[in-house]
Order: structure tokens, then sequence, then C-alpha cells
């Protein structure tokens, strides 16, 4: 760390400290570029050509495809996720781990245009989502056409089952409501039909009692199973599930895992699971997405990241996870922090943090070294690795 | 429900009585008093009798002479059998007096509450929903102005620009020149014509009050996970602001709003007096310091159980709009 702040230059040391007359500059800034992409987003009559475009493998419900996402805030921009690429195929579970404010939930979040606006914006990248009969980039596609795929081909599970539902309404008539937006037309007692079913479905006993009860009439459990319900009910492609089990206590969550698992397939929907828990991810995942400060830094199926971690990040957090056959008195945690997200130098963000650096670590940003066709790593350590397998 | 009206009312009656006794009292003891000043009056005529002489026959014809329990459980009786004598300053019945002058307030605070109401929740739902924009930062400032605005200052620029110099509006009065000569409905629209100014006063005071309060709420409730659920539904602007956001929003509004009720039939006694208006904010202002037991009595009393009773309003509406409070 010491040498490092000898190097810059002393203006950049007290970087941490903003003048008013700085901060007003970039509060300027930051509204002269969020008013110009939601001038761009605000347009009426979008042509649908702008928006369409081609999967680069059909057999993928969603591409991330370098996706930046960047929040303007009063003290600088903050690359929430920067350059994020992967795939969710069809009917596959695609888990993305990684610690607090890492960018995971952020990306969940763009794929739904659900980020706080105008502060946060997609400035770059495509996210191609297949519809089946058409491809949209969600980065480009107006909000009047967004509200017609979310919760109908992608729907999205909260962390927080307990605040999640609106307390003013009856459990029925928030589920009826998501058929009635995406099914014009459909009659009352069907959608009543349907609600009940689907209650019933997601494992709640009493589904016609229920129907008319209030959120806080239930427990965190039954929540959950009813956010469920609500997700499924349209039959979506893609359900994001935005760390679904964190809230709730190990015995609710093995139960709500299996029921995403087992209504997945019977809808041959894919998941991506966004959550901190390697157990959840080790269980449900086909294939695992790390992430660290708002970037992938390793990729790979669920069997590969278990059983070959590659990213020193990613075998510190397998370390530092309990197991039940490894006799330790102490957990390990990976010493040191995230590293602030304003300004963030072009080198490997973990860099401080690695165990394994060395001297070409003090190099730009690397790129994705693939160890294995399906397995890769952001890692210098890898480099040679993937030369080789190229040179083969 | 049924239970918990009875209690609500057993406990309004209480505070209604103890309520009544403390404005009592406090009257009994005002240095100002009616009696004292006719006695002092009539003992400076010729050849009458002495100031203590009139103050003792006085003090026994107006039933006085007993102390402030005695006194209190005079009227209460008297109050209890819908006897509220005559007003000592007006010199008729208190109700007769109160029945005169109650619908100039009523109708001014109804117009009043129906146009702030109109103008301050849409106005701090849009400052919520555009929050830090320059539609919020405006629609703040005037907020605040409205608020920080003293009411006679208000009143005297827009008496100044709409009356003087304009010329638009009478400066006084609830009643033009020709008001006698005028059909009934030429009446009614004469005094409307005269309450726009006091309205447009009122108005503007309370604006800023309840715009921030919806703007607050607003913010709040548009932050939660329901909302952020309600959106990931698919649902339209539109929808998640009208219908899960703002049904959230009423509740705290509703007892804020609870509040304004009683405020209805208290008249406005600035501004009343500021143009005029011979609202009961005016005359009751008047009976008191008058020194006017009955018509102060009758007055409070009115208001306190008024206070109740839009007290069990916002208790009951509270369970209507939440089903998470449910009333035993």
């Amino acid at each position: 760390m010491s040498d490092n702040i000898e190097k810059v230059k002393p203006e950049e040391v007290e970087s941490n400290f903003l003048t008013a007359k700085e901060s007003r500059a970039i509060s300027k800034e930051n509204r002269r570029i969020t008013d110009a992409i939601e001038k761009q987003r605000n347009r009426r009559n979008v042509a649908e050509s702008e928006y369409t475009t081609q999967m680069k493998n059909p057999e993928n419900v969603v591409e991330f495809d370098d996706l930046k996402t960047y929040f303007y805030t009063d003290i600088g921009v903050v690359k929430a996720v920067d350059g994020v690429s992967f795939n969710v195929p069809m009917g596959k579970t695609v888990g993305v781990v990684g610690e607090s404010g890492c960018g995971k939930s952020v990306t969940s979040l763009s794929l739904m245009q659900l980020v706080q606006r105008p502060q946060g914006q997609i400035v770059g990248g495509e996210i191609r989502l297949n519809l089946g009969d058409k491809v949209y980039d969600v980065a480009k596609v107006p909000s009047a056409e967004m509200e017609k795929i979310r919760g109908n081909v992608v729907s999205m599970i909260f962390q927080e089952p307990m605040t999640s539902l609106n307390p003013v309404f009856q459990i029925g008539k928030q589920i009826n409501e998501v058929i009635v937006l995406h099914n014009p037309g459909v009659s009352n007692e069907e959608t009543k039909r349907r609600t009940i079913e689907i209650l019933d479905t997601v494992g709640i006993a009493d589904a016609e009692g229920i129907y008319t009860r209030y959120p806080h009439e239930l427990s965190g459990g039954m929540r959950q199973r009813v956010m469920i319900a609500m997700a499924l009910v349209t039959n979506p492609r893609l359900i994001i599930a935005d760390e679904p089990t964190t809230a709730l206590d190990v015995t609710i969550q093995a139960q709500i895992l299996d029921l995403l698992r087992t209504l997945k397939d019977k809808i041959n929907a894919s998941i991506m699971l966004i959550t901190h828990d390697l157990g959840v991810i080790a269980e449900m995942a086909d294939y695992v997405v790390v992430m660290y400060s708002g970037r992938i830094i390793e990729r790979g199926t669920a069997q590969e990241i278990f059983l070959s971690p590659s990213h020193p990040y990613t075998v510190g957090l397998m370390a530092s996870k309990p197991a039940v056959n490894r006799d330790v008195d102490r957990l390990y945690s990976i010493p040191g922090t995230v590293p602030n997200p304003i300004n963030m130098p072009n080198h490997c963000y973990f860099k401080d943090r690695c165990p394994r650096a060395f001297d070409r670590c003090e190099g730009e940003y690397p790129g994705e070294y693939f160890i294995s066709p399906t397995h890769s790593a952001a890692c210098y350590l890898y480099e040679d690795m993937d030369n080789a397998a190229k040179t083969r | 429900m049924g239970k918990f009206i009875v209690r609500r009312v057993f406990l309004a009656i209480i505070i209604i009585i103890l309520g009544a006794f403390s404005v009592y009292a406090v009257i009994r003891l005002l240095p100002t008093s009616f009696i004292e000043k006719i006695a002092r009056e009539r003992a400076t005529l010729p050849g009458g009798k002495s100031y203590a002489e009139w103050l003792k026959q006085l003090n026994a014809i107006y039933r006085m002479d007993s102390n402030v329990f005695a006194g209190y459980a005079g009227w209460v009786t008297d109050a209890i059998r819908g006897n509220f004598g005559d007003s000592w300053v007006y010199n008729i019945p208190v109700t007769q007096k109160f029945k005169d002058v109650i619908w100039y307030s009523v109708a001014l605070n109804i117009v009043t509450f129906f146009l702030q109401t109109a103008i301050a929740i849409p106005l701090g739902i849009t400052a919520a929903r555009k929050q830090y924009s320059k539609t919020d930062y405006s629609i703040t400032v005037i907020a605040l102005a409205g608020i920080s605005l003293p009411s006679f200052f208000l009143a005297t620029i827009l008496k100044f620009a709409f009356s003087l110099k304009l010329g638009w509006f009478d400066l006084y009065g609830i009643v033009g020149r020709n008001h006698e000569f005028m059909s009934s409905f030429g009446k009614i629209l004469d005094m409307s014509y005269h309450l726009v100014l006091p309205v447009i006063t009122l108005t503007m005071l309370n604006i800023g009050g309840l715009m921030r309060f919806t703007r607050t709420n607003m913010l709040e409730v548009l932050n939660t996970d329901y909302i952020r659920t309600a959106r990931a539904k698919g649902l339209s602007e539109r929808v998640v602001i009208n219908r899960h956001a703002f049904r959230n929003t009423m509740i705290p509004l509703i007892s804020y709003m609870s509040y304004l009720l009683p405020g209805m039939f208290a008249g406005s006694l600035i501004t009343e007096t500021l143009f005029r208006i011979p609202g009961i904010g005016y005359i009751a202002y008047g009976a008191m310091i008058g020194g006017d037991i009955p018509f102060t009595m009758f007055y409070s009393v009115f208001l306190i159980i008024l206070t109740q009773l839009s007290l069990m309003i916002a208790d009951i509406m509270y369970a209507v709009v939440d089903p998470r409070v449910r009333i035993n």
C-alpha cells in the first residue's frame, strides 16, 4: 500500500475530499449526462427495429454482453456494473455470487430496467433477451414496452418477503393483478381459479383461505411462497431470484429452494440465482459467475468452481465457508476490504488483498483467461495457461 | 367494533366534562369580568346604588355568586337540558347567535379545505416523484413561502393588489352595497364573491404543510420494497403511484386531515377579522374579551366535542384503509 501512494500525484491522494465547488460541478455534469439518457429513453414511438437484435446462441434466454451500469452520484461516478458478460442458457440455473456491493443485484435490476433512475443508468453494452419469436436488447427497450416484459417474460423474487408485498391489499388481489395485466380479457372467475391454483402449486395448504388474507397475517416462509407464486403465475422464461432465502430460517430455506427447483423444471424456465450463500449455489446452480467490484472475475460450471476454484478471490471465498468435515479453530476471512468504487485504478481490483499477487498484477486490468472451454478467470496467474491452450 | 365505539364514546364523555371544566375555571379566573364592568357603569349613573350593591345584585341575577365548582355544576345541569342561556355580550340566546354566524366560517373553511386538498396532495405527489428536480424545488419553495408568510401580511398584500390596485374585490365585509336589492341567488353569488380573497389567503397558508406532509410520506412509500415488487410485476408507473403507493400514503394523511375537521368550525380568527367577516372566529373572540361566559362555554364545548368526534372518525378510518389495524 505505502509505495503505492508515493507513486500517485498529491492531488489524487486527497481525492476523497471534495470542495463544494467540485461537488456542484459533478452534480451539474451528472445531470447533463442523465438528462440526455432520459431524453433518449422517454422518446415516443420508438421503432421496434431499434431495440431488436439477434442472439449469439439461440439456446440462451439472456446474454449479458459487456453490460455497464453506472450510478451518477454527487461524489462521482460509481461503476456498479462494469463490463459484465455471461449467458443464461434455457432451462438452466446460473448462480451469481459475490459479497455485498459487488454489483450482482444491479446486474439483475438492469435486466428488469428497475435500476434507480435517473441516477442509475445503463450506459453501455447489450442485454439480449430471447422472447422466443424475437430478441430484444433490454438496454434500449423503451419503458412502455418493458412493462410487457416485466413480470411476464422475466419475473423477479426479492430478498425480503416481509416487506415485498403491499400491506394494504389482499394476497389474492396482488396475484390477480399480474394475471389480468399480462392476459387482457381473462374473466374474473378464471383469474381467481388460476390464482388459487398457483397458490396450491407453491405449497400453500389452504389456498382458498389465503386468497382473502393480508400479507401481515402470513409468516415469512408463506410470504416468500406467495412471492414465488406471483413470479411464476405468468410462466416466465426467466426467474431472477435475488437472495430468495437470505431472510428465512434454515429449515424454510431448504423448502423454498426445493420448491424453486421443481417449479422451474415444471414450466421449463431458467433461473438467475443471486446470492452470497455458497451452499445455496452448490445445491441449485448449473453455472456459476463470481463477481467482484462490478466485474466478473471467474465463471464456469458449478463443478469447476467448487472443485477447482481458480481466482484467488474465489479460493478465499471457498476457504471462508464453514465445512462439516474440516477442523478449524477460526473461519478464514479474506484480509482487507472491498475498494472504494469511485475512481477505480486500472489494475486488478483484488490485487491489494491478494495473497498470490506478483509483479505482473501492477499492469492493467487482466482480461479473461480460459482454464477449460467453460471455465475462465480474470487473473494473470492463468495467462500462460490460456496462451498455451491457444497455441496448442 | 361496537365494543370499541362504546368504550371510545365513554372516554370522550369524560374528556368533554373535564375539558369543559378547565375552560369554565379559566374564564372565571380571568381578570376581565362582564359583571364588574356592568356594575361599574351602573354605579356611575346618578342617584343609583353603589358599586358593591350593584355587583351583589348582578352576581345574583347572573348566578355568579357561587364558587367555581357550584357554578360549573349549574352550567352543566342547564347544558344537558339543551339550555345554554343567553349571550351576555350579544344579548340573544347563545345558540341563536351561533347559528347566525357559524355558516360563514363553515363555508369559508370547507371551500378552503377542498381547495387545499385538491392542490396540495397532487403537488406533494409530483414533488416526491420528481425528487430533487426543478419541479420539486419550485413546489417546495412555494410551499415554504406559504407556511412562512403571516396571514395578516399575505391578506394585506392580496388586498393591496386585488382591491386597491386592480379593484376586482371589495376590501372588507361579506356583502356588497346592493346586497338587499338582490335575488336570493344573487345574494349567494355576492357572498361567494366576497369570500374569494379570504379563501385564497387561507388556502395559501395551509397548502404548505399538507404538501410537505404528502411529499415526505410519498417518498417513504416510494422507497419501499413493495413498490419495487409492483414495478417488477410490469405495472405502469401511473398504476404504481395511484394504486399501490397512494393507498399507503393515505394512512398518515388521514390522521393529519382529521385534525382539520374541528378547525373548520373553529373559524379563523385573524383572517375573519382582517376581512371583517362575521364568522365564528371573529364573534367568539369578541365574546371572550368581553367575558361572555355562556357564549365562550358553548363555543369551547362544541369544539371539544367536535375534536373527540374527529379523532374517533380517524380511528375508524385507519381500520378502513390499513388492514393491519384491527379495532378491538
